[in-house]
């Protein structure tokens, strides 16, 4: 019963994953490019960088890179914390 | 610790990998990369040192606590300059068409030049510092805990 019940959960997976991927668009030709078409465009005029990667990582989409760096900073913080706390649990045992 | 041919490699190619991160850094606003990748290609050479000499050795060098400081600095610079264009727009380039970092370069394809960007290079910088220092913290608490000696506060 357990096996059949896993094995129709699969299949439904399967099917809702298959069905999603024939959704996707065909690789190279995005549905909106109005978006991109601006940033090619304008980027050097009104970033003043060369580097289009880097005028879009720390201007357009500006809030991004600081959730980023957000996530490096808490992820440092935590393994800081947690290396520290086993350490004093490991000398007191 | 690794044997003496190994140790004076690693000293000498620390200096080239540390020099090669530090331009990624510089030139992020004009060629591929940025804070980020720079910012790893500098903790690779501190990993080549802990792999040559060892997490005691490299403890005495690099302080845990020092680093922490300089990850904290470089996250407050980074919200501090994304602050200071707050006037328009959250993190709006300010600095672009003044002297400092104020250069625009012609649209199109070109070499660049480094003093461009507005506040695009300022954040590299933030970035970098950041990636460098929390990096090199998490990797040396690592090493100094798998070796079981103490971790410095």
């Amino acid at each position: 019963m357990r096996r059949v019940t896993g094995l129709i959960l699969l299949l439904v997976l399967v099917a809702f994953l298959v069905w999603g991927m024939l959704l996707i668009h065909p690789f190279g030709h995005p549905d909106a490019s109005h978006m991109d078409d601006y940033i090619i465009e304008n980027a050097q005029e009104e970033t003043g960088s060369n580097n289009v990667v880097a005028a879009v990582l720390f201007d357009y989409r500006g809030f991004d890179t600081l959730g980023e760096a957000t996530i490096l900073f808490t992820a440092v913080t935590g393994v800081l914390f947690l290396l520290r706390t086993l350490k004093r649990k490991r000398e007191s045992s | 610790m690794l044997s003496k041919i190994v140790r004076t490699v690693a000293n000498q190619l620390t200096l080239f990998i540390v020099v090669f991160g530090l331009y990624v850094i510089a030139h992020g606003h004009i060629t591929p990369g940025g804070g980020f990748q720079g910012g790893a290609v500098v903790v690779s050479g501190v990993i080549l040192l802990l792999v040559a000499f060892g997490s005691q050795e490299l403890k005495k060098s690099l302080r845990e606590r020092v680093l922490s400081i300089v990850e904290s600095s470089g996250a407050v610079l980074f919200a501090i300059l994304a602050f200071a264009g707050i006037g328009t727009a959250f993190f709006y380039n300010f600095l672009v068409g003044t002297p400092i970092f104020g250069g625009v370069p012609e649209p199109g394809p070109g070499a660049g030049d480094i003093w461009t960007g507005g506040v695009i290079p300022l954040m590299n910088f933030a970035v970098g510092l950041k990636v460098i220092a929390g990096l090199s913290a998490v990797v040396l608490a690592i090493a100094l805990f798998s070796s079981g000696e103490e971790v410095e506060e």
